[in-house]
Order: C-alpha cells, then structure tokens, then sequence
C-alpha cells in the first residue's frame, strides 16, 4: 500500500502517513560507521598500551594487555573471576530490589501527605546529600563486612533516588488531570490506580535508570572499605600485591557488567516511552 | 415552573492570594433552563472559567449558592461533562482507553466499553486512530478525542470553556458544526463560555454578555433557526443585527471600565 492517499478524502488536519522505502544500507549506514570508528578506537588504545608497556611507561606500574588478558584466563579457569563476580551481581541486585521498592513505596507515601513532606523535607535532603561512602564505617558496625553491609549501602543510594524522582513525578502530575477523573466520578482508589500511579510513572522510570550505576557504585565502594569476596576486593587485594594485571582484569569485569547494566536500562525505558505528556498546553 | 438544571443565586468566588482576596465573581445569579444552549460571552479575566468550574463542582462558592437540578452543587458532578480549554486526556492511554475510561471508572463491563468507545470515536470523526496516543494527533483531533470522552459519560450537561480557541479558523468552524450536529435532537443543556461572539451565535439560543466580575450587561435571545449551517449564517440580517447589539455592548463595558 504506497499509493498516496487522495487529498479529497483526508481532513486537512489528518496524519497521512507514507512507507518510506529505504534499503538495509541507507537506513543503518551511521550506525554501522560508528561501529566500526568504534573497534578501532578500541584497537589503537589496545595496542598503544601494549607497545608502551615496558619501553616507555614501567610495566609494574600499567602491566599490558597479554598480562591482564593471561590473568582473566587464570581466574576464570579456576573459578576465582566467577565466584566473586557472582557475589557482586548478588550485592547490586538485592541493593537494588530493596532500595527501589522502598524508595517508590515512600515516595507515593509522602505526596499523600503533603504536610509531613513538608515538615521532613530538609531532614530528607540532609540524608540524601551525605555522600554515601561515609555511611560504610557505620554500616560495618551495624551489618558487619559480609554482605548485608554492601546490599545495604548499596540500596540507601538507590532509595534516595527512586524517593525523589517518584515524588517529584507525583507532584509533576496536571491536576487538570485529576479534576477530569474526577468529574467521571472517581473515587480516591480510581484516582490512584488511573491517574496517579500511570501519571508518575515517568518519574518513577527515570529514578529506576539513573539509580542502576549507583547500586554497583555502592557495592563495590563497600567492597573495598571492608570484605573478603567481590570484585572490589579482587581489586584491593590484588593492588595490595602490586599485581597490576589483576587489578585491570577486575576492572575490564566491572565495567562490562556496567555496561550490560546501563544497556539493559536503556532498553526497559525506550520500551515504556511511547507516550509522553501532551507537549505545552496553553 | 420545571426547575432550571443549573441555577446560581447571588454567586460569589473569590480566591486567598497572600494577604488578599481577588474576587473573581460577584453577586451572580442565572438560571440555565433544560435542553438550552446557552453561551457565555465575556472577555477573558471576566469570571467565565470560575463560573464553570463551580458549576462543575470542581470549586465551592464563597458566597450565595449553586444548584443542579434543585440540589447544592458540593462535590465534583459526574452528571455533566466539561471540556476545558486546555486538553486532559490522559496521556498515557490511546485514545480508545480514554475514551473508555468514563465508562470504565463506571463499571461498564469490558466489551460493552468497547463497542460503546469505537461508535463514539467513530462519531467525532477519528476513525481508524483508537490506537494513537494524543501526543501523536494533532491539536484538533485531540478536541475530537476529548469530545468523544466526554460524551462517553453520558452527561445530561456539557461545560464547555473556549473548546476551540486554540484551533484555526477552518478547524473551529468544522468543530463548531460536529458540536452542534452532536448536540441538536440530544436533549442535552450546553454551556459554552467563549470570547467569540460569532461562535456565541453560531452555535447558541441563548446569549449571557457577562463584564467584569460577573456581571450581566445583557441576556438576549438568539432565534436563529435551527438546524444552522455556520457557514450561511454570516450573511443573515438576524445575525448581523445581534452581532452588531452584542459587540456594542462590550465595548460600552470596555469603556466604562477604562473610565
């Protein structure tokens, strides 16, 4: 169906819509060129690395890329790289859970309440602008150093955000919007359910995105104050041998599982952004 | 005597704004009989949106009282539907969803609503776009979409504050024509607050000129027969005549108020 419809028979005002054909190439062409711009990025910092390593730079200090690549095989082989990196994703995805349900649950809480928001909001900010590296001292002699310390520094970062976004999204909400329902006739459950809750869900989206990084964030920073298993201290104790290689090979594991993470977030929030509030209404 | 469907005696709003009260309406009393289209016709900053939304229920009266059908307006009315002049369709939901959730809020069973929401999508002229969200329709389908929630409703009254005013000239005048096709036969009371006195009497048998603070400079009759053709009707003598009373009339406001 490509033929144009007959201007006769749409409304001026209508969407006409025409299939735009378009080979494989013309449609992925800058894609595919940044791609590629992409590996060789990746390669050229490869290899510089490899050629200064050891003429130029001491190899202690940087060790290389063979040497890392022969740690993360030695590591994988007998099961230490699975072990600890295991427990990390354990740490960010209990910190996570708990942090995002908790922080939804009370920042829904709140906006019901305006007065007491108003009355704990500088206690909230206060909380909020600690940073949260100097909470694991704390949470050391309340949890101990296994991993109820990380999952629970880890969540006191996600609550944060997820509170404030999802209060922010709920005040966000047009009471036009909810006058509207109103008039339908509903009562405050319809209100929740069909205005408030769909209303505020981009801002409880975006307090889930952005808190992603901070769940490994507060893990791992637990992880080196304080711990016997994890990436991060894969990485303390291997910088405490000057064993250089491991420290990088820990690092290549965290920043790929970064990576997986921040991939698997952008997907999630594209799939939830077909609709959008009503660009300005006058 | 029937009883008049909305009724306002000696209505007053004002709102709390730091240490002062500005008063938006003032000792105002009007009677809107059944099945009459009455239109509201005022400058802006006269009032006209307080008075719909406290006919509405939205907003309590400072003073004097407002009646539905006999009765003290005190809560929101789901009995009549209001299109305010900004869009609130709810934007997360196609315009199928909205258009059902009247229905739904109601407790319509499921397939019912549907059939119920594509007759009356079908109706304002939005076939074939139930699956769009309103941030994908242009500003003139979302009117139609909101006309056809608000129609889902089944209100024995519509409040329509400056529905088109935001649309251009061509779109206003189709608008205008689907309300008025939508209305005429429907036994439905209007009230239609806008600063148009062309679409004041295009569309209404009744004018309320309204001037600051709610006051009534004039309430005239408007015997222009039905059913109208928006377009014709320019020419009419009728027509030209009543234009010609109305608009002196606001300018006599104008000047008085300047003076």
């Amino acid at each position: 169906m490509t033929a144009i419809p007959d201007p006769d028979t749409v409304w001026a005002h209508d969407l006409v819509e025409i299939p735009a054909d378009r080979s494989w190439w013309a449609k992925h062409r800058s894609t595919v060129l940044v791609v590629m711009c992409r590996l060789v990025v990746l390669a050229v910092a490869l290899i510089a690395w490899q050629l200064m390593s050891g003429p130029v730079v001491d190899r202690t200090l940087v060790s290389s890329p063979t040497q890392v690549w022969h740690q993360l095989v030695t590591w994988s082989a007998d099961g230490t790289l699975w072990r600890n990196t295991w427990i990390t994703i354990k740490e960010v995805a209990l910190g996570y859970v708990f942090g995002a349900v908790t922080g939804a649950v009370a920042g829904f809480l709140i906006t019901s309440a305006a007065l007491l928001a108003r009355v704990l909001d500088p206690f909230i900010m206060g909380l909020y602008s600690i940073p949260k590296v100097a909470l694991a001292p704390l949470f050391i002699v309340w949890f101990g150093i296994g991993l109820e310390m990380k999952v629970v520094l880890a969540a006191a970062t996600v609550f944060f955000l997820v509170f404030i976004n999802t209060a922010h999204g709920v005040r966000e909400i047009d009471p036009a919007l909810l006058d509207a329902a109103r008039l339908m006739g509903a009562n405050r459950r319809d209100l929740l359910f069909k205005v408030t809750l769909p209303g505020s869900m981009s801002g409880v989206i975006t307090g889930l995105r952005v808190s992603v990084p901070y769940a490994l964030i507060g893990a791992v920073i637990g992880e080196l104050v304080a711990s016997n298993q994890g990436l991060g201290y894969l990485i303390n104790n291997s910088a405490s041998e000057f064993d250089t290689a491991g420290v990088f090979a820990a690092l290549i594991v965290l920043s790929v599982i970064a990576a997986i993470l921040n991939q698997g977030v952008t997907l999630l929030s594209h799939r939830s952004s077909r609709w959008k509030p009503l660009p300005g209404n006058e | 005597m029937t009883v008049p469907v909305l009724q306002t005696r000696e209505l007053g709003k004002s709102f709390l704004k730091d240490d002062r009260y500005i008063v938006a309406l003032r000792r105002f009393d009007l009677a809107v009989e059944q099945g009459s289209f009455v239109c509201v016709l005022g400058r802006s900053g006269c009032g006209k949106s307080t008075l719909l939304n406290l006919m509405a229920g939205l907003t309590r009266p400072s003073e004097g009282d407002i009646r539905y059908r006999g009765s003290p307006i005190t809560r929101p009315n789901p009995a009549v539907g209001y299109l305010t002049q900004s869009d609130t369709l709810m934007p997360w939901r196609d315009v199928r969803r909205n258009v059902e959730m009247p229905l739904e809020i109601r407790g319509t069973p499921g397939a019912d609503r549907h059939a119920r929401a594509d007759v009356l999508i079908d109706q304002v002229g939005l076939h074939g776009f139930g699956q769009h969200y309103p941030r994908e329709l242009s500003g003139g389908m979302r009117r139609r979409a909101s006309l056809a929630r608000m129609l889902a409703g089944e209100p024995d009254t519509l409040l329509l504050d400056e529905p088109f005013a935001a649309l251009d000239a061509h779109l206003r005048a189709e608008m205008q024509r689907l309300l008025l096709a939508l209305w005429d036969g429907s036994g439905r009371t209007v009230v239609f607050v806008t600063h148009d006195i062309d679409e004041a009497l295009v569309l209404s048998d009744r004018v309320v000129l309204l001037g600051p603070l709610g006051r009534i400079l004039a309430d005239l009759a408007v015997g222009l027969p039905r059913p109208r053709d928006v377009d014709d009707l320019r020419g009419d003598p009728q027509f030209v005549a009543l234009r010609k009373r109305l608009s002196a009339a606001l300018k006599d406001a104008a000047h008085d108020r300047d003076s």
